[in-house]
């Protein structure tokens, strides 16, 4: 469990990152954080293993005080994936990325095999397991550095940014993996600003702005919030959008997902069909 | 990394600033020529006291202390160093000379310190490089300097971030005897590698894309001028030097006796 | 007048490389015209625009064969920096295409290096300044800046060498939705203003394609599609291709298959609001 007791960050330079924060994560939660550039994301992330410390207020990680607990100890149970992975990634093979955390944790030989096989199977990496990072596309290093964190079995998943440069497909397929992940009891907590992303993911959802949290409510109630997300720098998905617009229609205004869209308009229209005289 | 908070540039508006960079350094280079001519703490004394308008003037109090707080860690070496060693071919005995000299010896470097200090505080690097240019330093070193200059502040970024991102993996760079320590820095530094060189290719590609060196002599958007306060300025300052220089081989200056002690 | 751009049968791999990342690319656009190219990763389109400003074959090097004309120039005949005047490009990263320490100096860098007057640097660089607004910013360092903002720097830079083409790869990457929008409003005001011809990449479609007149699919080094926004975005091949059409877009064709046939595919919030109310009355 994820608790923050009204943190405030301010940098070095100055800079007011977070002002005031409080939230309650539970186990096996799916959360997405959202906000505009220069929000307090990626400065909140950092709190949860510790990389950062809050300047005041206090941070528990599953009852403890991120202040009096070390990163790598931290780590152990917050899986923190960074925004680029060409930020991380230093190794000859796949594999060595993989079982590098996992040397660092002290993991004894054999459960780093069993590891290494299951997140490699896991998230389809498989058959690059010799070769060099270096050489695989942008998404596959994007695969090889969740799978280097994945590896390790942190109960708490954070992923920065992983839709940046991705194509719909490659979207997907993490939109995959992060629901399974999930399903399996861990919690998931994503940042981004990709909204049709998250409005396909559906996590409950934290809307950040200027450091302070102004939302945090399921997605139908945050993404249909056009008021709100606006002093997040975000519009609502399309298809809350068009909700919003058509509500004098007769149609609930909370809709945010295209195949529940489809469903109530199909109903719509071939109830109005007498209109059309067929 | 507070000594360089003590040379970065901040935008201000003072006659300092306005002045032109050539004259700054002219006046910097005088202070720091009469430094090492005298060795005598009056003449140092007044150096330093000296400099205490222009600070003011420039409104850089705050990162001027910054650097020499600095500096403070070299001062004490030169301070005690001088002292020790002093010391020692003294025959063991602590002598006013010896202490006067060891106190020069450490405000010297603070002069120094502070005289570029005051320059690098108020000279923009754009304005630095133009200097440069003006001078006719081949254009590629000065730009060298300005892209230098400006990734700076990237860089340190990116190198927090890759530490950040390997610190998440549960590397503990402090732990371990120092064969260890030192091959965890190998995760650290591939990453740093690896980005600098691609940044440097991307940066390549848009400097192309922006037709870098496609005339031999190229033209500049602001061009220096020396103004009438530059002029006063640099005729001033040339004629303080020949004054130094002169009165260091005719005038005997005074040398301060601190009590109690031998001189 | 010549066509903004004229590919004809272009090949192109890069050094070392045994595969094409270009196969037979012909593709003609007129100027003034606004295109967005798209395609799932590493479908050669970065590539593409590379070709564009002679980035391939002078800076890449590589097999490059085939004829590219820009503004009337052939690409492989002439230096990057002459055609630095014809064709302007704005990468992904704003980070890395700016130099200077402040924003006017980096507009001048370009001009500065092509040995213009001052008075006309000072001119071009306060004009392109104003049209992208970041005259505010003038004296402003590239870090003090937004993403966003940096963007409009970079592309205020490009424009103040009064290119008749302006290429942008995936330029709002890293920006948040209410940049990206500012970002591709100036983009939209210099293609009607100006008539400058816009090629932009990009994989978030949603956003963008009011804005587009024509939209180019590209996989495996191929175009595999090409024309107006409306045809392309409806069509059941670019989607199960893995482009990210706009979701409006993608109910028309849920309801399509439902049997349920609406006037034409829809590729805005508003189109397919409109439609929808013009049905129901």
């Amino acid at each position: 469990m994820i608790k923050v007791e009204n943190a405030f960050f301010t940098y070095p330079s100055g800079v007011k990152a977070l002002e005031g924060l409080n939230l309650e994560i539970q186990d096996g939660e799916f959360i997405g954080i959202m906000g505009e550039n220069g929000a307090g994301k990626t400065t909140l992330v950092k709190h949860f293993n510790g990389l950062l410390k809050p300047t005041n207020g206090s941070i528990y990680i599953n009852g403890k005080n991120t202040r009096e607990t070390t990163v790598a100890e931290l780590s152990k149970n917050v899986g923190l994936v960074f925004q680029n992975p060409d930020h991380q990634l230093f190794c000859e093979t796949v594999e060595e990325e993989v079982t590098f955390g996992l040397k660092n944790f002290g993991f004894a030989e054999e459960k780093i095999v069993e590891r290494t096989d299951w997140v490699l199977n896991f998230l389809e990496l498989e058959r690059y397991r010799k070769s060099s990072p270096f050489i695989l596309s942008g998404g596959e290093r994007k695969r090889v550095a969740l799978a280097a964190v994945l590896a390790w079995d942190p109960n708490i998943l954070v992923l920065d940014e992983p839709t940046i440069g991705q194509d719909y497909l490659q979207k997907e397929r993490l939109r995959q993996y992060i629901e399974q992940l999930n399903g399996q009891g861990r919690t998931v907590i994503i940042v981004t600003h990709d909204i049709e992303f998250i409005a396909e993911c559906k996590p409950r959802i934290i809307v950040l702005s200027k450091g302070k949290i102004i939302n945090y409510a399921t997605a139908k109630e945050a993404l249909t919030n056009s008021e709100n997300l606006s002093k997040a720098s975000i519009f609502p998905p399309q298809i809350a959008q068009l909700f919003t617009q058509i509500a004098d229609l007769g149609l609930p205004k909370d809709v945010i997902d295209v195949y529940e869209a489809k469903v109530l308009i199909e109903n719509l229209l071939k109830g109005g069909k007498r209109n059309e005289g067929v | 990394m507070k000594v360089f908070e003590g040379l970065k540039f901040s935008r201000k508006t003072s006659i300092i600033h306005f002045l032109d960079p050539r004259t700054k350094f002219l006046v910097s280079c005088v202070i720091f020529l009469i430094s090492l001519i005298f060795s005598e703490l009056i003449i140092l004394s007044i150096l330093f006291v000296a400099q205490i308008p222009l600070i003011l003037l420039a409104k850089i109090q705050r990162e001027w202390s910054h650097s020499i707080r600095g500096g403070a860690f070299l001062i004490i070496i030169i301070l005690s160093t001088n002292l020790i060693f002093g010391y020692i071919s003294n025959n063991f005995q602590l002598t006013s000379r010896l202490l006067i000299h060891s106190i020069a010896m450490a405000f010297r470097f603070i002069i120094i310190t502070s005289s570029f200090s005051i320059f690098f505080l108020t000279t923009s690097p754009d304005n630095l490089s133009l200097a440069l240019e003006q001078s006719h330093i081949p254009y590629e070193f000065c730009f060298a300097f300005t892209t230098a200059v400006r990734f700076v502040p990237v860089l340190a970024n990116e190198a927090q971030t890759i530490i950040d991102a390997q610190r998440s993996r549960g590397l503990e760079v402090e732990k371990g005897n120092f064969l260890k320590r030192v091959r965890k820095y190998i995760p650290l530094l591939i990453p740093l590698i690896v980005n600098a060189i691609r940044r440097s290719l991307e940066l390549a590609e848009a400097m192309e894309s922006r037709a870098f060196g496609a005339k031999k002599q190229r033209t500049n958007i602001y061009s220096l001028k020396i103004k009438k306060a530059d002029s006063i300025i640099i005729i001033s300052s040339l004629i303080i030097i020949f004054l130094a220089i002169y009165s260091k081989f005719n005038l005997q200056i005074p040398i301060i006796q601190i009590p109690l002690l031998p001189p | 007048m010549s066509p903004a751009i004229e590919v004809r049968n272009l090949f192109y791999s890069y050094p070392g490389a045994e595969k094409h990342t270009l196969e037979n690319i012909n593709l003609v656009i007129e100027r003034g015209d606004f295109v967005v190219l798209t395609g799932p990763s590493g479908c050669g389109k970065t590539t593409l625009c590379r070709c564009l400003n002679g980035l391939i074959p002078h800076f890449y090097g590589g097999k490059f064969n085939g004829t590219v004309i820009v503004d009337g120039l052939s690409v492989k005949d002439h230096p990057i920096s002459a055609l630095a005047q014809h064709v302007g490009f704005v990468f992904q990263n704003p980070e890395n295409q700016l130099f200077a320490l402040s924003v006017e100096k980096d507009i001048a860098f370009g001009l500065e290096n092509l040995a213009l007057p001052r008075a006309e640097i000072i001119k071009r660089v306060k004009w392109a300044m104003k049209i992208t607004g970041v005259t505010e910013l003038r004296e402003n360092a590239p870090h003090e800046l937004s993403g966003g903002q940096q963007q409009r720097v970079a592309i205020a830079s490009v424009l103040a060498m009064n290119p008749h083409v302006m290429v942008l790869d995936e330029p709002t990457s890293f920006l948040d939705p209410m940049s990206s929008k500012q970002l591709f409003e100036v983009i939209q005001t210099l293609n009607k203003e100006t008539r400058l011809t816009i090629i932009l990449v990009e994989h978030r479609l949603d956003l963008l394609s009011p804005y587009a007149k024509r939209i180019i699919v590209m996989d495996e080094g191929k175009i595999i599609a090409d024309g107006s926004p409306r045809s392309i975005l409806s069509s059941k091949k670019v989607f199960s291709l893995g482009v990210g059409i706009p979701k409006v877009t993608r109910l028309y064709q849920l309801l399509l298959e439902n049997g349920v046939s609406l006037d034409s595919p829809p590729i805005s919030v508003k189109e397919l609001e409109r439609e929808l109310r013009r049905r129901i009355i």
